[in-house]
């Protein structure tokens, strides 16, 4: 896809093993189109992603982090993603505070059978990253000569 | 010795500036910081600036070369450029002998060429001090603070300034400013200096004393007991290297962008726990060690490898940054057993 | 000025020595100038009548100290809690970091510390004494003379907003104890929230650009207590030293501020030892205010065994989304 004068933003996206990475695995048994600059990161449990994760993604040159989860009270592991609601609460709204736009983070807790919905998702969060254009506030410059 | 009325500075940083970039230490919220000059900024007249003015010749970080791989390929590209002149003016007397510390460590053979680079493209002008403050004790060190050394010394007075030349450097930069200047006897010069060195006596370190320090006294030190109730609250942070103008350690590293290497140095401190980490783990293994080690680099070590000079000069940073208050003058009296 | 003297504590701690309550005590030693006081370690009375000090420079927080030192040898040590530091005592034993058995705790009253850079800032260079007079303090100055300045002018930012005047944990207590004070201590952040990004990205870049990556803030910090940081693992690819990118001092600031968020008791330790005056606690400050919004009011170390906010969950949580709206809200 492209948006933006052909200019496509980079997209880290943690997917919960359990939950979102199989709906984005439906989406695509679904044939439905989501950008190819979204990278999917595996993690066994949305609560894997610790906050070093997110800055990592922006330090190695992503412009949009986000972190998909199994729906609140459906976590695998029960409880993991109830943790990893108030810890990305936490960090967003720090980031936030520094300075850093809001939109180039978020969570959003997708299930196996929301393939319509990943696929949405990504769409929708390409497209609000892309107006941002390029994260220069999270850059590491060494990563970019 | 040439000099200009005080108004007349502006006239100097701009006619220095015209051939070279110049760095003069200006007030800022926080403290003084050594600062590019440009057109209406103000010298601070603050005793100090905050950091050292090591930054110039051996900076916090600096990238040595760098890797790109390109397929099987490795290019190695040099990140070195050809340094601009550049003027440092108002350097105290305590931070221009810390560069003497410095070269004795970087310009004996081997030659560290970045650190050669950027000392010869340096002019130093220093100025006297006139009010010293209770944390100053260079003259332990055997520094005169109203007589600074550089490749231009300069005086201020109320309403004059002075320069002397000190180096063909000098007189090239002193030269450039025979248009401003004018020819002057020493007499308001050495008034100061009289004036000054008074006060240095009645200053609350003036006593203290670096005699019972120095070269080939490891034996007599290292395992004094006092180490242990003296690196007792050592925080173990960098704060006294780091402000430090004679520290010099430091530490290579490789950083991985993705697609090639940056290989850098940075600022290296004896407090830190993976200070000359090795293969088979660290040789310090307490902070006590750590802590030992810092003191023992510039009152002995330093001194036994260097024709006894010192290396400490006596600034007083680490006395006012410590975050626990311990520093080199108490470790001196404890040590050395003295009051 | 303090309302407990030097000469009151080293009685007590003393005594408690004799009586082999204790065998040694924590406590500030005189220094070189009137400020500049260090955390030791005293074992004998003839060591406190010498050396001890308590006075508005006894700022250092006692508390992460104990961790080392009832390590060390049998037989208790005896601390002085101000009540910030108290706080901190509750969030160590909370988590298990020290043996309370081997402590001996007393309690006392604090006035608030002095700041010696406001203090500078104030009376000028060269200062050759501090004498504390009721609410005066007279600095004998090397260049002019006698000076006196009030003592609220020149007091430690923290202390200005002190949130308690409790001390939460004590085995003694001297005088009596304070209360809880509903502070203006979150006013700071929120001036920054209403800031707009682009004002708030100037003033953080601004600020930690200066930082030298001492370590200071969290080598000092009580909360702080990993036996080994994730920023001293040369194999974790962060940077422990070098100031080599922007990139590197936010994310260590970042992730200093949010691996104690919910557990920092907001002492100002941090801010108290930054050697380039870099506002720290707002950091922290900001965490402490977020969690008191979205998860209701907790202070850390206020009793012991409490569960910290970061893991604990409540079923209808604030969603990550409208958490960073509501800053926005109060904006308006």
């Amino acid at each position: 896809m492209q948006v933006n004068n052909g200019y496509q933003p980079k997209i880290v996206a943690f997917c919960c093993n359990w939950c979102s990475y199989a709906g984005a695995d439906l989406a695509g048994n679904n044939r439905l189109a989501y950008p190819e600059n979204v990278k999917i990161i595996k993690v066994p449990c949305s609560c894997r992603v610790n906050p070093m994760f997110i800055l990592r993604a922006f330090q190695r040159g992503a412009d949009g982090v986000i972190l998909c989860g199994c729906h609140p009270g459906d976590c695998h592991y029960t409880s993991g993603n109830y943790y990893t609601r108030r810890r990305m609460a936490l960090l967003f709204s720090m980031l936030n505070f520094l300075g850093i736009e809001k939109e180039r983070t978020r969570v959003e807790w997708v299930s196996a059978a929301e393939g319509a919905k990943f696929a949405a998702t990504m769409n929708e969060f390409c497209e609000t990253v892309a107006a941002l254009g390029e994260n220069k506030r999270l850059e590491d410059l060494r990563c970019k000569r | 010795m040439r000099k200009c009325k005080t108004d007349a500075l502006d006239a100097v940083f701009a006619e220095i500036a015209k051939s070279s970039l110049l760095y003069i230490p200006t007030d800022t919220e926080k403290g003084a910081e050594y600062k590019k000059w440009s057109d209406g900024m103000k010298m601070s007249n603050a005793l100090n600036t905050v950091r050292s003015p090591k930054d110039f010749f051996f900076p916090q970080t600096e990238d040595l070369m760098e890797f790109k791989v390109n397929g099987k390929e490795i290019e190695v590209i040099d990140t070195r450029s050809e340094k601009e002149d550049f003027v440092v003016f108002g350097v105290r007397a305590c931070d221009v002998k810390s560069f003497e510390i410095l070269d004795r460590v970087f310009l004996i053979d081997p030659c560290d060429s970045y650190y050669a680079n950027r000392r010869e493209h340096s002019t130093i002008v220093s100025v006297a001090c006139t009010r010293p403050v209770e944390t100053c004790f260079c003259q332990t060190f055997g520094i005169d603070a109203a007589a600074p050394e550089g490749d231009v010394s300069c005086w201020k007075t109320d309403s004059e300034v002075y320069f002397k030349a000190n180096t063909p450097k000098g007189e090239a930069l002193l030269a450039k400013l025979e248009g401003i200047t004018v020819d002057a006897d020493d007499k308001d010069v050495t008034a100061q200096q009289e004036k000054t060195r008074e006060i240095m006596k009645k200053l609350p370190l003036a006593e203290l004393s670096a005699d019972k320090f120095g070269a080939g006294k490891t034996e007599e030190f290292f395992n004094a007991p006092e180490w242990d109730e003296l690196s007792e609250s050592c925080l173990g942070c960098g704060t006294c290297t780091f402000v430090c103008p004679t520290c010099q350690c430091y530490d290579i590293k490789d950083y991985n962008t993705g697609h090639g290497v940056i290989r850098f140095r940075c600022w290296d401190s004896c407090m830190y726990s993976d200070f000359t980490k090795m293969a088979h783990g660290n040789p310090r293994l307490t902070q006590k060690e750590r802590f030992r080690q810092r003191f023992m680099h510039k009152l002995v070590y330093y001194p036994s490898n260097n024709d006894g000079l010192f290396s400490c000069v006596g600034c007083g940073r680490c006395l006012a940054k410590c975050p626990i208050s311990m520093n080199i003058v108490k470790v001196m009296k404890t040590i050395g057993k003295s009051e | 000025m303090q309302k407990v003297t030097s000469e009151l504590l080293v009685k007590k701690a003393s005594e408690l020595l004799e009586n082999g309550t204790v065998t040694r005590v924590l406590g500030w030693k005189k220094g070189e100038f009137s400020y500049d006081l260090t955390p030791a370690v005293f074992e004998s009375g003839e060591e406190l009548i010498k050396d001890f000090v308590f006075s508005d420079f006894s700022g250092a927080n006692f508390s992460k100290y104990l961790i080392k030192e009832t390590k060390k040898a049998d037989g208790k040590v005896l601390v002085f809690l101000k009540p910030c530091d108290s706080y901190s005592f509750n969030q160590l034993l909370t988590e298990h970091r020290f043996d309370r058995e081997k402590v001996y705790a007393i309690g006392i009253p604090c006035e608030g510390m002095a700041d010696v850079d406001k203090i500078k800032k104030n009376v000028g260079d060269g200062i050759i004494d501090i004498i504390s007079d009721g609410d005066r303090i007279v600095v004998k100055t090397l260049y002019d003379g006698d000076k006196e300045i009030a003592a609220d002018d020149v007091k430690a930012e923290r202390c200005i907003v002190c949130k308690s005047k409790k001390c939460v944990a004590y085995d003694e207590l001297l005088g009596d104890n304070g209360e809880v004070i509903d502070s203006e201590r979150f006013d700071e952040v929120e001036k920054l929230e209403k800031m707009t990004d682009d004002e708030r990205f100037a003033f953080w870049q601004n600020e930690l650009s200066r930082c030298i990556r001492c370590n200071a803030c969290r080598d000092v910090c009580p909360a702080c207590t990993c036996e080994k940081c994730v920023f001293d693992n040369p194999k974790s690819g962060v940077e422990n030293k070098a100031i080599s990118d922007s990139f590197e001092e936010k994310m260590f600031h970042i992730i200093r501020a949010f691996h104690v968020a919910g557990r920092c008791t907001d002492c100002g330790e941090c801010s108290r030892v930054c050697p380039q005056g870099i506002p720290l606690h707002l950091l922290n400050r900001k965490f402490i205010k977020d969690i008191n919004e979205f998860y209701g009011e907790y202070q850390a170390g206020a009793e012991i065994g409490s569960r910290a906010p970061l893991v604990n969950y409540t079923l209808d949580d604030i969603e990550p989304v409208d958490a960073v709206k509501k800053g926005e809200a109060d904006n308006a």
